[in-house]
């Protein structure tokens, strides 16, 4: 069955970095099926940029984990998708190789950091894609462009090969048009990897049922408040009641931690940041510092010409957050405010089997429509919780309001990412008849 | 309040330099973003729930790993097998 796959369909939404003419596939469960690759995901022989200027041109001597379990599965790679430099934004627009559109709407960003995939896949160029996920950059470009996406369980899916962002928050995962697609996609990467010292031997061999009878759903009240829009807020409650109607229990909760959860993240996010992009400084990889000149020198002047700003901000705010004084202000206290977070999430699966809310608290907003920093990470408050929590979350499309798509997000045990698909399975199955 | 003079220092820890004309907005922007995380100074600094903690590192074992060409072949400024960095002094 092995053989080779031609793309010539044109791009027309900058979806993809790098794009192969031709590629060849072998015999497997995803034999002949184009993916496409996030661009952070090392690819032997392919660029890898991250969407930044720092690694413009380089390209990996070594496959990434997942990359290789793809092409023993017999999946033609079609080739690197555009990102959020380093996988920091919400929309796309911090490409340093110009923003990726929304197939749904070319005035409208695809969401992020993953929206290259997401449109890749929405546009109908590919049926999967691979994306990472450190505070929801799965499932909001999922959710803003229709299709599927999920954040597997931390540990499941290896980081080996992943261009490190925030190592303690992020996941790779699967995006595509049918939650079977990506559950399909899913079998295939997860699994145990010696090489992530993170990873953890809990397999994925699992075909999608849509039996939630005696589910129980949590809701908590956190994901209908302040800032979610009142369409979509109605659309997702609508999706609920489907729930409810195909036997499951929907189940009011609460999540006081959310009040401090954004802050936490952020605070990680950053810290984390600050010390895995200390490596780029154009000495072993990507385009060359200048060696005549001094070293900080150098490697301020070529730092601050090739990372965008919001990397260079991330940066910093890590800098700042760990710098002595500081500490145990910040990332001491977001610490326990992420423990109180999966303390939250335990309490709460106590009585319910997955929680449901908004994906994201907006429909998808137009490019260059926000451009404050801290306006942009306030976006992010639904799909931080299950990054801080290590638990799987998926979103699924669920309606639209003024044209525009809406995810229903679904959280679960860690471990349980085969209920999470399940439940988005069964609300597919019945939305889709 | 992080000063002007702050954010510099900050850029120069973390080897990044920033245009002068860009120091103004990038200080805004980095206060009100700092304002923001003061909502952690209302989170509790006692328990917040478990933490598993255990060694996760092999033995310090060598083992097979990339091809010596194959490494030498990423950066750009590269001689007798060594890379080649900025001046130190």
């Amino acid at each position: 069955m092995a053989g080779t796959l031609t793309f010539d369909a044109p791009d027309r939404w900058n979806a993809f970095l790098y794009r192969e003419e031709t590629a060849s596939f072998g015999d497997g469960v995803l034999a002949g099926v184009p993916v496409a690759i996030k661009d952070n995901i090392s690819t032997k022989g392919m660029p890898t940029t991250c969407g930044s200027l720092i690694l413009e041109g380089y390209v990996p001597p070594y496959d990434a984990h997942v990359v290789t379990l793809l092409k023993k599965a017999g999946a033609a790679l079609a080739g690197k998708t555009n990102m959020d430099e380093f996988g920091m934004g919400t929309t796309t627009e911090n490409s340093a190789f110009g923003p990726t559109t929304n197939p749904v709407d070319t005035a409208r960003v695809p969401g992020g950091s993953s929206g290259g995939s997401a449109a890749a896949v929405a546009a109908g160029l590919v049926p999967m894609a691979l994306g990472s996920d450190t505070g929801g950059s799965i499932r909001c470009p999922a959710s803003f462009c229709g299709i599927v996406g999920l954040k597997p369980t931390y540990g499941r899916v290896s980081r080996y090969g992943l261009v490190a962002y925030s190592n303690s928050l992020e996941q790779i995962g699967p995006l595509a048009t049918t939650v079977a697609d990506a559950s399909l996609l899913m079998s295939v990467i997860a699994g145990y990897d010696r090489r992530d010292s993170t990873s953890v031997d809990r397999p994925y061999a699992h075909a999608p049922s849509a039996d939630i009878r005696g589910l129980r759903i949590g809701v908590p009240e956190e994901f209908f408040g302040a800032g979610v829009d009142a369409g979509v807020a109605e659309r997702v409650r609508d999706a609920i009641a489907v729930l409810e109607d195909l036997g499951a229990e929907a189940v009011p909760c609460s999540m006081p931690s959310m009040a401090s959860a954004l802050a936490a993240y952020y605070v990680t996010c950053t810290s984390e940041a600050s010390s895995n992009l200390a490596r780029f400084d154009g000495v072993r990889y990507g385009p060359a510092v200048d060696t005549r000149q001094q070293w900080h020198a150098a490697f301020r002047e070529f730092r601050g010409d090739r990372f965008g700003k919001e990397v260079q901000r991330r940066i910093m705010l890590g800098t700042f957050a760990l710098s002595a004084g500081y500490y145990g202000k910040y990332y001491a206290k977001a610490q326990v405010a992420r423990a109180q977070v999966r303390a939250d999430f335990a309490r709460i699966f106590v009585d319910a089997d997955v929680i449901c809310g908004p994906t994201m608290p907006t429909a998808a907003w137009r490019l260059g429509e926000k451009s404050d920093p801290l306006a942009m990470y306030l976006s992010d408050i639904l799909t931080v919780p299950a990054n801080l929590a290590g638990v799987p979350a998926i979103s699924v499309p669920c309606g639209r309001v003024n044209g525009l798509p809406v995810g229903l997000q679904i959280i679960g045990r860690h471990f349980e990412d085969e209920r999470v698909v399940d439940t988005a399975y069964a609300y597919e199955q019945e939305a889709c008849r | 309040m992080v000063t002007q003079t702050e954010i510099d220092d900050i850029a120069k820890l973390a080897d990044i330099s920033i245009h002068k004309e860009e120091l103004d907005t990038f200080t805004s922007q980095f206060n009100a973003i700092l304002d923001y995380f003061d909502l952690l100074d209302a989170v509790d600094a006692g328990p917040g729930g478990e933490t598993a903690e255990y060694n996760v590192f092999r033995e310090d074992e060598v083992e097979p790993s990339l091809p010596q060409e194959d490494v030498l072949a990423l950066p750009g400024n590269c001689e007798d097998g060594f890379v080649r960095a900025p001046r130190v002094m």
